[in-house]
């Protein structure tokens, strides 16, 4: 494979069905050991662009290489791993039996195949039940061997298409563990996820995409910067009524106000409590709460989409 | 009670929805029971189907030249003097040993020999007579068409050859009566000439055959299966076979719309696994089971029902090959037009179980009007069952059955590139 070849490159990728466009000109690139988190709300082209990745839908523009080499061609698929979002095994085999076949079908062979499957089995804890029937495991034993499915032939970059839907906080927590051994082993990965907290923490950069576009990419702290900016939101809870005298005061700050709840944007805000409590204590009225928020990726995406992710 | 009615309301709701289910709980039973009775009305009652009848007529008398006019007069009868073309006036004749070779391969049912001197002692009274029999030469598979033919027969003698009917008669009645007057003779044979006269249309086939007892003598010869222990075991083991080798392989070929419902089709054509080497494998997988259901149906046969599988093995096994070949790739083509599950269930049903009726898994096709049997050829049923019996029921030599391999090997080529050329909708898009 080419050298420099990033581990996945898209360029200018464009695909309708029908009517609808789907990707409009996408360009994403995915870099050596690197969690890239895709953001999308649904129907934004989040599962078009993984499909074109792991060659299952054809682009009418652009280029998607994997390590250099064309999405549709073999040495791709020898070096990409894709976990869908289904549950895409065979219910009736065992654990066993599906990693063989996923195996065997990637060109695994031999002892090769033998201990990638024993090593699969090992990494997803599902050794003691690895002859049973696959639709006996639970949700969480599924989705590790749909994780297991895909990696058996140790890719080189790996598509995880929202791998903990309708999975325990317990079985999350095994696959985020798996994630971070998957990144330790240097793979490369491109995750899309509908948990914001997951994102947050697992991905090393973010890209958002909404109608087939890619409209923002970068590190949390970048995104957070380009948009909503850096400043923290200040709430004050007043356990009585403001009088005029604080308000026109509050409001000088540019402070909004709602009942008894105040809210301040603030670029420094441990001087900022000070200034705002000092405030309240010199017209005597007593706070009840305060908080203090730093911007979160939910509030990026809001206002980059004006959607809510889960919408 | 009124709990028993909502789950009732609630499947009805459910089956209203389904329309895979609702087709083939209404639309189906009507439309296969539609196509069977406008098929075999009429013309698949065995009784009134017409039976191909080769004849050779060695005697070429007056009298049994009006006897084979007098057959092929006969609406019962589609009746063969030529190997060749039969409006060719040029043709050669079927001799008494392509008759029988004609029957042996099964292209017709029965032949009729018309041996030298029946026009001379065609007909006589009374058991024990001297008169020269017909030979009739029978499929013993067919146990229907020699009897139907021996009855035409009787039929025709009465009303085609009226003139040596009562020349016989006078001949008895001038040695028993002491004689007749020169008188009496020339009378009577002035009258048996107005009878010999020529009469309009249909006259040969107006009147009803009475003393069916046998004015002229029939031996019947079983040409075919005469050694055959039980002829009818052959038939059902590979007519039963072929339709639930059909039913089987587009059962498991459903395999194909599961995974592509479940993402896992998805999941495979990302690997290295094209779609052609996918549906190669399946094929491969079909066919191997539909070869153990063969096997195990003739062997099972064989076992209990003296099935002639032990000295029948090569041809056994190329047919069996051949036809698991065809099912599963008919099967695979069937799952990969289908959207889902429930719509293969209906289109199986609907075409196995016709592609079985017409193609004479459930009915023999030899007992079809002649019709019937030439459309019959559209199934691949009828060319598996036909290469089965050449091997079985008539013992042909193994070179004998490469039209019904080709056809069948043909017939699977051309269903699994379509089943790929179709499977394209599940490829990239």
């Amino acid at each position: 494979m080419p050298a420099t070849a990033l581990p996945l490159e898209i360029r200018d990728v464009s695909k309708s069905f029908a009517d609808r466009r789907a990707l409009d000109g996408v360009s994403l690139e995915l870099r050596p050991s690197e969690i890239l988190g895709l953001l999308g709300p649904n129907g934004a082209g989040k599962t078009t662009l993984v499909r074109s990745v792991a060659s299952r839908v054809r682009p009418e523009k652009g280029s998607v290489r994997v390590l250099g080499f064309d999405a549709t061609d073999d040495r791709a698929r020898a070096v990409r791993g894709w976990v869908p979002q289904e549950i895409a095994l065979y219910p009736l085999l065992s654990p066993r039996e599906n990693l063989w076949t996923f195996g065997r079908y990637q060109g695994l062979t031999g002892p090769v195949l033998d201990r990638a499957i024993a090593e699969s089995l090992e990494w997803v804890d599902l050794s003691d039940r690895a002859d049973d029937k696959t639709d006996k495991l639970s949700g969480g034993m599924k989705r590790r061997l749909n994780i297991a499915a895909g990696t058996i032939h140790g890719p080189k970059v790996l598509l995880l298409d929202e791998p903990t839907v309708g999975v325990d906080p317990q079985s999350r927590e095994r696959i985020y563990a798996m994630i971070g051994e998957l990144k330790d082993r240097g793979v490369s990965l491109l995750y899309t996820t509908h948990y914001m907290e997951e994102a947050e923490r697992l991905c090393d950069r973010i890209a958002i995409i909404d109608h087939g576009r890619i409209i923002a990419s970068g590190t949390k702290d970048d995104l957070v910067r380009q948009t909503v900016g850096a400043r923290q939101a200040v709430t004050i809870d007043a356990a009585a009524e403001i009088p005029a005298a604080l308000a026109g005061k509050l409001t000088a700050l540019g402070a909004q106000r709602d009942g008894l709840q105040v809210r301040v944007s603030v670029q420094d805000p441990a001087e900022a409590i000070r200034n705002l409590l000092e405030l309240f204590h010199a017209e005597r009225v007593p706070v009840r709460d305060l908080t203090l928020k730093t911007p979160t990726l939910e509030q990026v995406f809001l206002q980059l989409t004006g959607r809510e992710l889960r919408e | 009670m009124s709990l028993i009615l909502a789950v009732a309301k609630n499947r009805l709701l459910n089956l209203r929805r389904d329309r895979a289910a609702f087709v083939l709980a209404f639309v189906l039973p009507v439309a296969f029971f539609t196509i069977l009775a406008s098929i075999f009305a009429g013309a698949g009652r065995a009784a009134t189907r017409q039976i191909a009848l080769v004849v050779v007529d060695e005697d070429q008398s007056d009298a049994s030249k009006r006897f084979v006019a007098g057959l092929k007069a006969e609406a019962g009868l589609s009746v063969g003097l030529k190997p060749g073309r039969e409006d060719d006036p040029n043709g050669p004749l079927y001799t008494a040993a392509q008759a029988e070779q004609a029957v042996r391969k099964g292209d017709v049912p029965a032949a009729l020999v018309i041996p030298r001197g029946f026009g001379e002692r065609a007909i006589a009274f009374g058991p024990g007579a001297d008169r020269v029999a017909l030979h009739l030469l029978a499929d013993s598979g067919d146990p229907i068409a020699p009897q139907v033919v021996n009855g035409l027969v009787q039929k025709v003698a009465m009303t085609s050859m009226p003139a040596t009917l009562a020349r016989t008669g006078m001949a008895q009645v001038d040695r028993w009566s002491g004689g007749l007057t020169p008188e009496q003779k020339a009378r009577m044979e002035a009258a048996i000439g107005e009878i010999d006269k020529p009469r309009g249309d249909g006259a040969a086939t107006s009147a009803a055959p009475r003393g069916a007892g046998g004015l002229v003598a029939v031996e019947t010869r079983d040409v075919v299966g005469e050694k055959k222990k039980n002829p009818t075991v052959t038939f059902y083991a590979a007519g039963l076979g072929v339709m639930f080798l059909l039913f089987s392989a587009t059962g498991a070929g459903g395999a194909l719309i599961e995974e592509a419902e479940s993402g896992t089709l998805d999941r495979i054509l990302s690997t290295r696994v094209s779609m052609t080497k996918l549906l190669l494998g399946k094929l491969l997988y079909l066919s191997g089971v539909g070869v153990a259901q063969l096997t195990l149906m003739f062997v099972w046969g064989a076992i209990f029902f003296g099935l002639e599988l032990w000295s029948h093995i090569p041809g056994f096994l190329i047919m069996t090959a051949a036809t698991a070949l065809v099912c599963s790739a008919f099967g695979l083509m069937l799952a990969s037009v289908c959207r889902s599950r429930m719509q293969l269930v209906a289109l199986s049903n609907l075409s196995i179980l016709l592609m079985s009726a017409l193609g004479g898994s459930l009915f023999p096709r030899f007992l079809m009007s002649e019709k019937l049997q030439k459309i019959g050829l559209i199934t691949l049923n009828a060319w598996a069952l036909d290469g089965f019996q050449k091997i079985f029921w008539r013992d042909e030599p193994l070179w004998a059955i490469w039209p019904q391999v080709t056809v069948l090997l043909g017939l699977a080529v051309a269903f699994f590139l379509a089943a790929r050329r179709i499977a394209e909708r599940w490829e990239a898009a």
